[in-house]
């Protein structure tokens, strides 16, 4: 009865240590924005000017995308479109294979991790090393991201000191961050140098000047870009909007809701290839054309990736990102996969939420998300013969108050039976780790007439 | 002392159904505390469910049927009074969904929550309560976020010192001792139907919800909605620890020596 995700969350994250210090640190990130909203007088009112915005990116996306490719092609970058997976991952491996490019430094990209690229192109010779600290430790770890900013958020110090020492050139029983960054940071400086290729993504795409913009806090994207030759650029398509303006709008909310920072340490906007370099830009849709003529689901396009639902979300810091089995995890990851995860378990990702809105209340472009939670449940989450009769009946039971004393009566009769554990108890799921409280032996029906006979009018 | 309403007002009980099964002394202290403030009560027993277990688990034919009939019992109704959140948010937030907005407008611009009522509607927060223990609120998500009863951490632009309508009725009890505790707006983790499919998860999050209660040195933990309450008390049972559950709608008709 109980759904992959939660058997996964035990699996993968057993309760003790390692679970607490996961939800304290994701904890904080959510405790970090708060502070920074709070700090930012116009915070609400930017949440507003974002919704609007991209509600209105959205709408004329056809036109800011055709006009993105026209500008970033004046610039002098090469715009190509993917309309899945499997052509963007083509698209990719052509343009390095045309230039011989074998080895490629790669800054964080989520389109990527749900294009699956990485395995993609190091099944074709190309090595790939993201350069990303965090994304590092998960790809020397073979693993994927657990959270869509900090992707090793799930691993400690202790991990990843046991990790460096085994993978790079680190003293055994290591833990002091500034040792372990430092020895990250000598290791991929020489991959920096002998990269022939810069894959990176995109958090936005300005059509008014075909600029693509990379906002990273450790300057990773910056230096792959600079270095090698061809610079490479994937991005959904929900990614354009319209101008700069709306641009310093979603700068000020990303970072703040993030990591409660006011601004990236890097912002870099890029506009044509730099002398004597390549720029290519591959757009994809890989689903999101779907969702945009989805009327109930069109704003979950409007997602920035900033990850405050993931860091408010109580199931997401008990379970863990790669219980979801999906490369977006938490509320958004739930929303935006019956559209782009294809499989049924996906599809059931929504039913993955106790529906307590808070993903809603922080989100910085305003997204409803867990109402779309509620309206994926009643059309696209998969439902099982057993669960429709069951709902049939039990809607039949409650268009009858009669049947509905009898239903009572019945179960007050059976509720001791269903408070012991035995094989086949319907109740058994709360059982595992929950009583279920004691039978107040009258309904309140009962008591209410038996109040009014009393008592008389 | 309470203050009266203006003339007597003509109430409605909408008793959930999991209220009438399985805590009927909080529709009995609906009925008091409404009864104490001058109002009539009523309660129709053609009234089953408002729908809440079908809209969440994606039975939407059923959902919509239980909205309709739903409606139609209160469709007499001066004004309908719940004492659940999550309830009343199904009516308020989920009908135009189902029934239409033009369905759903009157049925959901007349229900109120218990302690919204009596604020808003009836314009005190003082019902003449008396309780002298230490006691830890739990903001119920849907009172909290759906409502408006509370002011939720994630809002910025919320004077530091704005005070809720369920917690300004706990202010207005004589005696009571209001203990602060830490992710005061933490879900409990019952979700529902999400406590029957993601089980582990769900214990989890009210684990760590008990344990926060249980430091804040509370001897009762209340909330606006008895589901909330019920999922802590089912792990406090297993626990052996945590404050003990006692719906607000008990709070408010309590009374010296009572």
């Amino acid at each position: 009865m109980s759904a992959a995700l939660d058997r996964r969350a035990l699996e993968l994250l057993p309760a003790g240590p390692r679970l607490v210090s996961h939800d304290a640190a994701v904890f904080a990130l959510r405790e970090k924005r708060d502070v920074a909203a709070r700090a930012e007088p116009d915070f609400e009112r930017l949440r507003d000017h974002a919704r609007e915005a991209k509600a209105f990116a959205l709408d004329h996306l056809d036109l800011n995308l055709e006009r993105f490719e026209a500008r970033a092609t004046a610039a002098g970058a090469c715009v190509h479109w993917a309309e899945d997976a499997p052509a963007l991952n083509r698209i990719v491996h052509e343009l390095l294979d045309a230039r011989g490019a074998r080895r490629v430094v790669k800054s964080k990209s989520m389109l990527t991790e749900e294009c699956g690229l990485n395995p993609y192109l190091e099944s074709r010779g190309v090595e790939v090393v993201d350069t990303d600290l965090g994304e590092r430790i998960v790809q020397l770890g073979h693993e994927p991201p657990s959270h869509i900013i900090m992707p090793a958020i799930h691993r400690t110090r202790e991990d990843i000191g046991a990790l460096f020492a085994r993978e790079l050139d680190v003293p055994a029983g290591e833990t002091d961050p500034a040792r372990l960054t430092e020895a990250a940071r000598r290791h991929l400086r020489g991959h920096f140098l002998g990269a022939e290729a810069a894959i990176t993504g995109a958090n936005f795409a300005v059509a008014e000047s075909g600029t693509i913009v990379v906002v990273t806090n450790e300057g990773n994207a910056d230096l792959g870009m600079s270095l090698p030759p061809l610079h490479i650029a994937c991005l959904g398509i929900e990614k354009v909007i319209p101008g700069l303006a709306d641009l310093a709008v979603f700068l000020r909310l990303l970072a703040r809701s993030a990591t409660g920072q006011p601004i990236s340490v890097y912002t870099s906007l890029v506009t044509g290839p730099r002398p004597g370099g390549e720029l290519h830009i591959v757009l994809v849709d890989n689903g999101r054309t779907r969702l945009l003529a989805d009327e109930h689901h069109r704003r979950a396009l409007g997602c920035i990736r900033c990850g405050a639902c993931l860091n408010t979300c109580p199931v997401y810091r008990r379970a863990g990102g790669h219980a979801y089995g999906y490369a977006i995890p938490g509320p958004i990851g739930a929303v935006l996969a019956p559209a782009l995860g294809g499989t049924d378990e996906r599809r059931s990702l929504p039913l993955a939420s106790t529906l307590c809105g808070s993903c809603s209340a922080v989100c910085p472009v305003k997204i409803d998300l867990h109402e779309q939670l509620i309206a994926w449940r009643a059309t696209d989450v998969p439902r099982g013969r057993r669960e429709r009769v069951l709902a049939r009946i039990a809607a039949a039971v409650f268009e009858s108050p009669a049947l509905y004393r009898a239903a009572g009566r019945v179960a007050r009769l059976v509720w001791p039976a269903l408070s012991r554990r035995w094989l086949g108890n319907p109740a058994s799921a709360w059982l595992v780790s929950r009583e279920l409280p004691a039978h107040p032996g009258a309904s309140f029906r009962e008591r209410w007439h038996a109040r009014v006979r009393g008592a008389g009018p | 002392m309470p203050e009266r309403a203006p003339r007597p007002v003509d109430v409605a009980l909408f008793v959930p159904c999991y209220v009438d099964q399985l805590a009927p002394e909080v529709g009995l202290a609906t009925a008091s505390v409404l009864e104490r403030l001058g109002c009539q009560v009523s309660f129709d027993p053609r009234q089953t469910c408002c729908g809440q277990p079908f809209v969440t688990t994606g039975a939407h034919a059923e959902a919509v049927r239980l909205a309709r009939a739903h409606a139609s019992v209160f469709e007499r109704a001066e004004a309908v009074v719940c004492p659940s959140a999550s309830c009343v948010a199904t009516v308020r937030r989920r009908y135009a969904d189902l029934l239409g907005a033009a369905q759903a407008e009157p049925i959901a611009a007349r229900t109120f929550e218990l302690g919204e009522f009596i604020v808003l509607r009836l314009g005190t927060s003082d019902v003449g309560a008396v309780f002298p223990h230490r006691v830890a609120l739990l903001e119920s998500c849907h009172g909290l976020r759906e409502l408006g009863l509370g002011r939720p951490s994630e809002k910025s632009g919320v004077a530091d010192d704005a005070v809720g309508i369920t917690e300004r009725l706990l202010r207005g009890v004589t005696g009571l001792e209001l203990r602060p505790v830490t992710r005061r707006d933490e879900c409990c983790g019952f979700g529902g139907a999400f406590s029957v499919g993601f089980p582990e998860l769900s214990a989890r999050i009210g684990r760590d919800k008990l344990r926060a209660l249980a430091e804040s040195g509370a001897e009762y933990v209340t909330a606006t909605d008895a589901s909330c309450l019920l999922h802590l008390e089912a792990l406090r049972a297993r626990e052996g620890f945590g404050p003990r559950a006692i719906h607000l709608a008990e709070i408010l008709a309590s009374r010296a020596g009572g």
